[in-house]
């Protein structure tokens, strides 16, 4: 018995000089953890990211070629900048963002074979990117069976939610009912005609609006059209304009055909500042190619307009014109692009650690003050709080902000009543 | 539909709509000419004439920016010059591409349809790089916006007017030039027999590119004047290249008359379908309506004897 009792204490005296011995490399480490006030990199990486002592890796994944170049352009260029300021200040727990950037060359199927190679060979931390919902519905499955994190920033048509995305734009319905309800109080709009390019956005879009005109707000719905994207010819239906003679043109046209819309719009003599145009498909990007005196008058229903008079865009603008150049222009999505980094580096903050994981379950909740939109949070469905905006296009490519919503509108990607 | 409205409102929706219509064939006239000189007088399929047109939408912007920095006083007549100039670079890059890539692939017809989809890639990677992967906006003189009313209830837009002036001055300078011309009927007979033209002492190389190279400077004029109307970005010749195939092949590939009936008739058919349906199903009906009949022929509505 005594026996026993001896060798229990014996036992526990072993454990206890191991437990010193195991200590010890913490302990010779610890001076310079204090000094270079960086958490060791196998705390904050236990998935086997490429996130080293000095650097972390992350992948962009936009198209550079093809016709979706036109508008991801903007994205790229804002990430680029909210990256380089972060490295500026530090880094994200004491380490540089290195980038990594694929193309997705306007093609879908080339999106989820990148995204499967950033997350698979290059083991990156996180993605920015994608624009058209047909890409990130490409990538969806890559980033939910490698669990990698996507950060998105379009504006489109909800319906989604996604543990591994964090969708930085707006859903349809915080594009569209603030905007709709300001209409229908100023200028007493009853009647809508709806036009779009035809895809999944544009007709999702317009659906939550046909309800919204119809249950709501006591409206009416002259006609709705939807045009081949592409499509450059719009007379005709600028001839049903003028025989229905709606309140309110709204428009969700995009690309090629949005140009030759306005510009046909104003050639037809349709006059903006008279006719009441709304749209959801034109940021500054589009009226660069549209032309600023073809579209002057419209109004345009975004959560971001460059012309926002506060101090955080002031300092985004200039940031962005410094490094891209005094010409370039930036709309919503850009914006929206900007954040995807920064929330990316409030959440590892946050989590304390780059595991997908714990950035997933860090996210809701987070606020980021100096968004040059004002002030956004990420909510529990991973989609942002955001404001709703109209602004009225003007001849010089800008856009006069007439009406913001007083709060932040509650993200809700599957709208009860509206599908 | 038309139960809420007077006689007299509907009288000018119908003429606006048929203007609406003549635009649209003048469009597509001006699409398909330049094709219709490649493909039905040379057999060449020639996947990059979007690309041509673009070329000439770029040197039209560009020439609007040069006359707003230098001669703002004059800009109001800019235009003109930048489609001779969009003409000219066109062309310029038509002889070329015979030059160095046409010429050697006339005997294999296919072949040069796959050649001309890559110069087509290539173009466009060219211009995102060279110009900038955003749209450019084209300012346009004062003169050329707007519409004219005739009516109250009528007006009519003054670019469409310019268009169609526009197409008719061309479609008549070509006709003079392949019927008229020594030099079209140099045209005209290597297309009906090549070595026989050789043998009386026809240049046949030398009419080989410049065929192509005036189907190509059309096609630039073409991308000119549809800066008023469309958009200008390096993918922008993709929007028309369907719809200018679509005229060319349904108006039978040899036949310049054949592309301006098919040009006629296709757009009419649309405009009106457009009007009294949606957009998109007015596009599936134009297509399903031009796949039946070229079912029934073949050849197209027109026919000639082609280049064997």
């Amino acid at each position: 018995m005594s026996d026993d009792k001896e060798r229990g204490l014996e036992s526990a005296l072993r454990r206890k000089l191991l437990m010193g011995i195991g200590a010890l490399p913490a302990v010779a480490l610890f001076p310079k953890i204090a000094f270079a006030d960086k958490p060791a990199t196998s705390a904050v990486n236990t998935t086997g990211l490429a996130v080293g002592d000095d650097e972390v890796t992350v992948g962009i994944l936009h198209s550079i070629t093809g016709t979706m170049a036109i508008s991801e352009t903007g994205s790229v260029e804002a990430e680029k900048l909210a990256i380089a300021q972060i490295n500026e200040a530090g880094g994200v727990l004491g380490r540089k963002i290195k980038i990594i950037q694929e193309d997705g060359a306007s093609d879908w199927p080339t999106f989820a074979e990148k995204a499967r190679k950033l997350l698979v060979n290059d083991k990156v931390a996180c993605v920015f990117g994608c624009w058209t919902s047909a890409s990130r519905k490409a990538v969806l499955p890559v980033f939910e069976q490698y669990n990698g994190m996507l950060y998105y920033p379009t504006f489109y048509e909800g319906l989604e939610q996604s543990k591994n995305v964090i969708y930085t734009g707006q859903e349809a319905t915080q594009q569209i009912l603030a905007g709709l309800d300001w209409v229908h109080s100023t200028k007493k709009a009853k009647t809508f005609y709806l036009i779009g390019s035809d895809y999944i956005w544009p007709r999702t879009s317009m659906k939550i609006a046909r309800k919204h005109i119809e249950e709501h707000l006591g409206g009416k719905v002259v006609g709705e059209e939807y045009f081949p994207l592409g499509h450059t010819q719009f007379n005709s239906v600028i001839n049903k304009f003028k025989l229905k003679k709606p309140d309110v043109i709204y428009a969700a046209v995009v690309g090629g055909s949005n140009v030759a819309f306005y510009k046909q719009l104003k050639a037809a003599g349709i006059d903006l500042s008279k006719q009441t145009l709304m749209t959801i498909s034109v940021t500054e990007d589009e009226i660069d190619g549209i032309g600023g005196e073809n579209i002057a008058g419209a109004y345009s229903c975004m959560k971001y307009f460059e012309s926002l008079d506060n101090p955080n865009n002031k300092e985004f603008v200039a940031a962005f014109h410094k490094m891209w150049g005094e010409k370039t222009v930036i709309g919503d999505v850009t914006q929206a692009a900007y954040l995807g980094p920064n929330l990316w580096k409030l959440a590892v903050e946050k989590a304390g650690s780059f595991d997908v994981d714990k950035i997933a379950a860090a996210s809701p909740g987070i606020e980021f003050t100096k968004a040059p939109e004002g002030y956004v949070k990420i909510h529990e469905n991973h989609h942002l709080w955001s404001r709703t905006r109209v602004g009225q296009a003007q001849a010089d490519g800008q856009f006069k902000v007439v009406y913001e919503t007083k709060d932040l509108i509650e993200p809700n990607p599957f709208p009860k009543g509206y599908q | 539909m038309f139960s809420d409205y007077t006689l007299s409102e509907l009288g000018s929706i119908f003429v606006m709509q048929g203007f609406a219509g003549l635009i649209l064939f003048s469009v597509f006239v001006l699409m398909a000419l330049g094709l219709a000189i490649i493909f039905g007088q040379m057999g060449v399929i020639n996947m990059a004439h979007g690309e041509f047109m673009i070329l000439g939408a770029y040197v039209t912007y560009f020439t609007s920016q040069f006359f707003l920095k230098y001669l703002p006083g004059l800009f109001g007549g800019y235009f003109f010059i930048a489609m001779i100039l969009a003409f000219l670079a066109s062309g310029a890059l038509g002889l070329v591409v015979e030059w160095g890539l046409i010429r050697h692939l006339y005997k294999r017809p296919l072949d040069t349809l796959l050649a001309t989809w890559g110069l087509s890639l290539i173009l466009q990677q060219t211009y995102r790089s060279v110009f900038g992967a955003r749209e450019v906006g084209v300012d346009l003189p004062e003169w050329m916006m707007g519409s004219l009313d005739l009516t109250d209830t009528i007006q009519v837009q003054i670019n469409g007017l310019f268009v169609m002036g526009l197409t008719a001055v061309i479609t008549a300078c070509v006709f003079l030039l392949m019927f008229r011309s020594r030099w079209g009927k140099q045209v005209r007979a290597v297309v009906q027999n090549r070595v026989m033209a050789g043998a009386v002492g026809i240049n046949t190389e030398k009419v080989d590119r410049y065929t192509f190279a005036l189907g190509c400077g059309i096609a630039g004029i073409a991308g000119s004047a549809f800066t008023m109307i469309g958009s200008t970005g390096p993918t922008s010749g993709q929007l028309y290249i369907v719809d200018t195939f679509l005229v060319v092949v349904f108006g039978g590939a040899a036949s310049l008359f054949g592309t301006i009936a098919s040009a006629f008739t296709i757009s009419q058919a649309q405009s009106t379908m457009e009007f009294f349906l949606s957009g998109s199903m007015a596009k599936v009906l134009t297509l399903l309506v031009v796949v039946g009949i070229l079912m029934l022929r073949p050849q197209g509505l027109f026919t000639l004897k082609v280049r064997r």
